[in-house]
């Protein structure tokens, strides 16, 4: 047998190896920002655009008018802010006492469990649930039954899309805080009850408040759940949210595609102050998370 | 205090003699403890007397944690673990099923291997398990409080930033502010689960005068992988393996001179 020198690639293979590497490793790096600077481009595209149109659009006036009807002049978008944000705050009101109450289950008293496991599968396929389904589903049980379309139903349609993204982060949240913090609770003769209301929730708070803010940014700008529920209008809505009422996706949605100017125009500020609404509750999410990570 | 060899001798030179007339205060009968089909504990007997300090020492996986976990039925979180036998304090079985576990686990104080500071200030840490079964007015309340971090040897370090979160204190802060958190409660045994094993020498070294201090007046367990640290700290020492008791017995003799061979070649480094 000879010596080692015989398994190793003789110098120029070698080198020739190593090249083709180097090749690969760059064709790699070199695709990899490629496509990554294309998703900034186009993300880059659609918010520049939505800046320059939708400040165009911006004015005073449109937070005091109510949206035009058809083939008049002028008009706002108030009713529809207005509107927008009592569903939003509907729809994670309800959501958020649920929300967290199934991710404290999940993540406390049932892990584990046969029960859990099988709430925890149908969390997540509600939580890929097409949102118009959602839309009709809720059209069904509550738009039929009472005879209208109402606020109630466009709050509660909003509720089941934002239920699932709270239950899963606030039962991902719990699950990260240490096992032996919740002993030495139990440790001090505490009931797990009190364990969880004054140690766990507290501990995870910032992550579990993180996530009913990014559901309230994601409901926000839900449209078709609105669709078959709350409908849309130009008209202030009824202090009883019986009837439609308007809010900014579907008024987005119906004035984009609409031919008059001003509805144009007035869809376009809509889009940025809900991108804008968005981007902020994003970044007050994040910010409170890595306020939380610093102490 | 260095944690570097120490001979058995001058390490116990440390720690006050057994009190061989102590009486009992936890009494453990034909203790037998099952992680699912496994049994973790094998038919433990042995006796804790009163304001001594006990260590459970013996190899990874021996039972020490197992059985310290008994005590205050912790291990009762976990559905697949159970006890059977008898565990006795001041004579009532801890083990019967009508025991109330939260009451029990008041008087069994436990402190784990790792600091568990509460997300909240000092004073609330501290005050956590006083509020759980005693109504005071604020004064009293403040007063407890005062005591435990007196006890615990972290007044002076902490009493101008009570209401700051526990969390910012440094690991062996945290370790004390657990142990003034469980003694605050007033405890009548106090069970210590490898305190030591997450902190620096200095931190181990003000824990340890600590144990020898409270000594005086809770009934104490610990579990520990440093044998110089049951020898200097406990009055008593349990050593376990594969989870039976080996050899039971006052800390110098088990150091000095054990009965059994097992317990000599573990003690002198040979096995573990």
């Amino acid at each position: 047998m000879d010596t080692m020198p015989q398994h190793l690639p003789t110098q120029a293979s070698a080198v020739r190896v190593r090249r083709s590497r180097q090749v690969a490793d760059r064709a790699l790096k070199v695709t990899c920002i490629l496509f990554t600077v294309l998703g900034v481009i186009v993300l880059g595209w659609i918010l520049v655009m939505l800046l320059i149109e939708g400040t165009r659009g911006l004015s005073p006036i449109i937070f005091t008018q109510t949206t035009p009807g058809p083939g008049t002049e002028g008009g706002g978008i108030a009713n529809a802010l207005v509107g927008s944000l009592i569903l939003t705050v509907l729809g994670i009101a309800v959501a958020t006492p649920i929300g967290v109450l199934a991710g404290t289950y999940l993540a406390e008293y049932g892990k584990g469990s046969k029960l859990a496991n099988v709430i925890r599968f149908v969390n997540d396929v509600l939580l890929a649930a097409p949102s118009i389904l959602i839309g009709l589903f809720v059209y069904t049980l509550m738009v039929q039954p009472m005879g209208s379309y109402s606020g109630w139903a466009g709050g509660v349609a909003l509720a089941i899309i934002a239920i699932p993204v709270i239950v899963r982060t606030t039962e991902d949240m719990l699950s990260l805080v240490p096992g032996s913090l919740r002993e030495a609770g139990v440790a001090l003769g505490a009931p797990l009850s009190t364990v969880i209301t004054s140690i766990t929730w507290r501990a995870a708070r910032a992550g579990m408040v993180t996530g009913v803010l990014l559901a309230t940014a994601r409901i926000a700008g839900e449209t078709a759940p609105l669709l078959f529920t709350a409908l849309n209008n130009n008209f202030w809505f009824k202090p009883s949210l019986m009837g439609g009422v308007s809010n900014l996706p579907v008024m987005i949605y119906q004035f984009a595609l609409a031919p008059y100017q001003n509805w144009r125009e007035l869809a376009w500020a809509g889009a940025l102050i809900i991108t804008l609404s968005i981007l902020a509750l994003s970044v007050v999410a994040r910010l409170i998370l890595k306020k939380d990570k610093a102490r | 205090m260095s944690p570097i060899a120490v001979t058995a001798s001058q390490a116990i030179g440390h720690s006050a003699p057994a009190d061989l007339d102590a009486p009992v205060r936890i009494g453990v009968r034909n203790l037998n403890f099952y992680y699912g089909d496994f049994r973790g504990l094998k038919d433990i007997s042995l006796d804790f007397y009163d304001r001594q300090v006990t260590a459970l020492i013996g190899p990874s996986g021996c039972g020490k944690s197992t059985l310290l976990r008994t005590f205050n039925r912790i291990y009762s979180l976990y559905p697949e673990q159970r006890a059977e036998g008898e565990i006795l304090l001041d004579g009532q079985n801890v083990l019967a099923p009508n025991v109330d576990v939260n009451e029990l686990r008041a008087r069994v104080g436990m402190v784990f291997q790792k600091p568990t500071p509460f997300p909240m200030s000092i004073y609330d840490n501290v005050a956590f398990g006083i509020r759980l079964y005693e109504k005071l007015p604020k004064s009293q309340l403040d007063d407890r409080v005062e005591e435990a971090l007196h006890k615990a040897a972290l007044w002076d370090e902490v009493k101008d930033k009570l209401r700051q979160s526990g969390m910012g204190l440094s690991g062996g802060q945290q370790q004390r502010l657990c142990i003034a958190r469980t003694i605050a409660q007033r405890p009548e045994v106090i069970l210590l689960d490898e305190p030591t094993s997450a902190l620096d020498p200095i931190s181990t070294g003000k824990i340890e005068e600590l144990i020898e201090q409270l000594r005086t007046e809770f009934t104490i367990v610990i579990v520990t992988h440093n044998m110089q640290q049951a020898a200097r700290i406990s009055q008593f020492t349990a050593f376990m393996y594969l989870g039976e008791l080996v050899e039971f017995g006052p800390t110098n003799k088990m150091f000095m001179n054990p009965n059994k061979k097992q317990t000599q070649d573990y003690i002198t480094g040979r096995f573990g």
